[in-house]
């Protein structure tokens, strides 16, 4: 197969205080794939998602991005190629407007002018939010920012888009216009996710973290319907769900 | 906020010579003699023509003035505290000089507080932030006021959460000694702010920021735009020095 979108080997790292977040993790993404990273609270998975863009530096192993190592000489390449979503929109939406947000990556990288203007047209329209370029982030729905800074990484073009629990504190109805957005992107995601069925809905492939070890990789749908391994990792499917079933609906 | 949407040409200045102009008018008001009760009554006529020009309702523009009262009482309470020579008014004793104080704050200081609300009931806040970069305000200065105007109401909310919080488990401050609650947790508030501080760094870097904020949406303003945004304030300097010279 091609080189990988996103390749990790035996990456492993403790925090200062000594405890150790992750463990000989390995893991990779092939171009155009959507895959779930599923996990309880605490196993690691933000910690992860750090290594991948060289915010945080493994103590051993290493992070490439489309064959690219990252290093500190290559860190602002890499953090061109992986587009990370943080978990809390208000972290990730900072400048005073949403077009200036949207414009603040491309810009670090040197875009500037027209082409500019182009990128965040284009970012903004791949997920329904060109109409609030004026608008200041405070002023939008939770499910809006959470689509708008969505758009402030897809402004660089990434290799990748990394997200990290991107359903959490969405409504219903926020969550599915969030998977159509998903859905219509055409570019290999990383989705750190609890929610299963949204899992199911979008990424064909599947692994599972615990305790800063990856202990499954397999189809969504196999893993969710292993009983003992989703009860031994503290994942739980909602009251009568059937992720069979789902599939052939 | 303070912002009052439009798209009149007082809108539609670029931020930087609306700024500038500001600053000239706010300098020539300052300078003006006390005795030039004329030059202070047409330097008032112009900002109600810009007023009407920009299509702000005088209640508007009054309501935003109420920043000026603590201002004002200082200045109402000069001349009875006033040293030197006194005069009687309908039976008051008055200190001259006090009465003097008096009128030039009350003068100078509510012309500059009308001009400031008109900027900044005209100018957007992202657009002041870019006005102030393009006069060569430091970088580090208008980003953190950005981030202040960012962040203010999600701090501001979550305070308020924590209050709704304390009193729902019956917590009741009337007096101000019984507000330690409320201090402990506005310090627990600032260590919250501080890790949040911490994520957005790590959300710029992780979007290439090297310690340089880029700017947006700037452009030079033409002579002609500066021509007409410094207009008002010449007239006004005109004023300062006539009143400053000849018609002294």
């Amino acid at each position: 197969m091609s080189e990988p979108s996103l390749e990790v080997v035996d990456l492993s790292f403790a925090y200062p205080d000594g405890r150790q977040a992750l463990r000989n993790v390995d893991l990779h993404v092939h171009h155009g794939e959507r895959v779930a990273l599923l996990g309880p609270n605490g196993a690691g998975k933000t910690t992860l998602l750090l290594h991948l863009n060289g915010i945080l530096r493994p103590a051993s192993g290493e992070v490439r991005v489309a064959g690219l190592v990252v290093s500190d000489d290559s860190a602002l390449e890499v953090r061109r190629r992986v587009g990370l979503v943080f978990q809390d929109p208000d972290d990730q939406l900072f400048m005073p407007t949403v077009g200036e947000d949207v414009a603040f990556g491309p810009a670090n990288f040197g875009v500037e002018g027209e082409e500019l203007e182009a990128r965040v047209a284009e970012a903004l329209s791949a997920v329904s939010m060109l109409e609030a370029r004026e608008r200041a982030p405070h002023h939008l729905s939770y499910g809006e920012r959470r689509r708008v800074a969505i758009a402030t990484v897809l402004a660089m073009r990434p290799e990748i888009l990394v997200l990290d629990e991107p359903t959490s504190n969405l409504d219903p109805a926020s969550r599915r216009e969030l998977i159509d957005v998903l859905r219509g992107l055409p570019i290999t995601q990383l989705i750190v996710t609890h929610d299963l069925p949204f899992a199911l809905e979008l990424c064909a492939r599947a692994l599972v973290i615990d305790d800063g070890v990856i202990v499954a990789e397999d189809t969504t749908v196999e893993i969710l319907t292993d009983e003992l391994l989703m009860k031994t990792h503290r994942l739980e499917l909602p009251y009568r769900f059937d992720p069979r079933q789902q599939l052939s609906s | 906020m303070l912002y009052r949407h439009g798209t009149t040409p007082v809108h539609r200045l670029p931020p930087q010579v609306k700024i500038v102009a500001l600053l000239v008018f706010v300098l020539s008001v300052v300078v003006m003699p006390r005795e030039a009760f004329w030059a202070y009554a047409l330097a008032g006529c112009l900002l109600v023509g810009v007023m009407i020009l920009a299509e702000l309702p005088a209640g508007f523009v009054a309501r935003r003035m109420i920043v000026e009262v603590p201002i004002l009482v200082f200045a109402l309470l000069l001349p009875f505290f006033g040293q030197g020579e006194t005069t009687e008014v309908i039976g008051l004793t008055l200190s001259v000089e006090g009465l003097w104080g008096a009128w030039t704050i009350l003068a100078k200081a509510t012309l500059g507080v009308a001009a400031s609300i008109i900027v900044s009931a005209t100018t957007t806040i992202p657009d002041l932030l870019r006005g102030l970069d393009r006069i060569r305000v430091p970088r580090v200065l208008t980003a953190i006021a950005g981030f202040m105007v960012r962040y203010l109401d999600i701090v501001a909310g979550e305070f308020s959460r924590r209050r709704v919080a304390m009193a729902a488990r019956g917590y009741e401050p009337r007096w101000l000694w019984q507000n330690g609650p409320l201090a402990q947790s506005a310090g627990s508030l600032f260590i919250r702010s501080f890790e949040r501080g911490e994520r957005v760094h790590q959300a710029m870097v992780a979007r290439g920021f090297t310690g340089r904020m880029p700017v947006f949406g700037d452009r030079p303003a033409t002579t002609r735009e500066w021509w007409i945004g410094l207009s008002v304030s010449l007239a006004a300097v005109v004023l300062a020095v006539l009143s400053l010279t000849v018609l002294r």
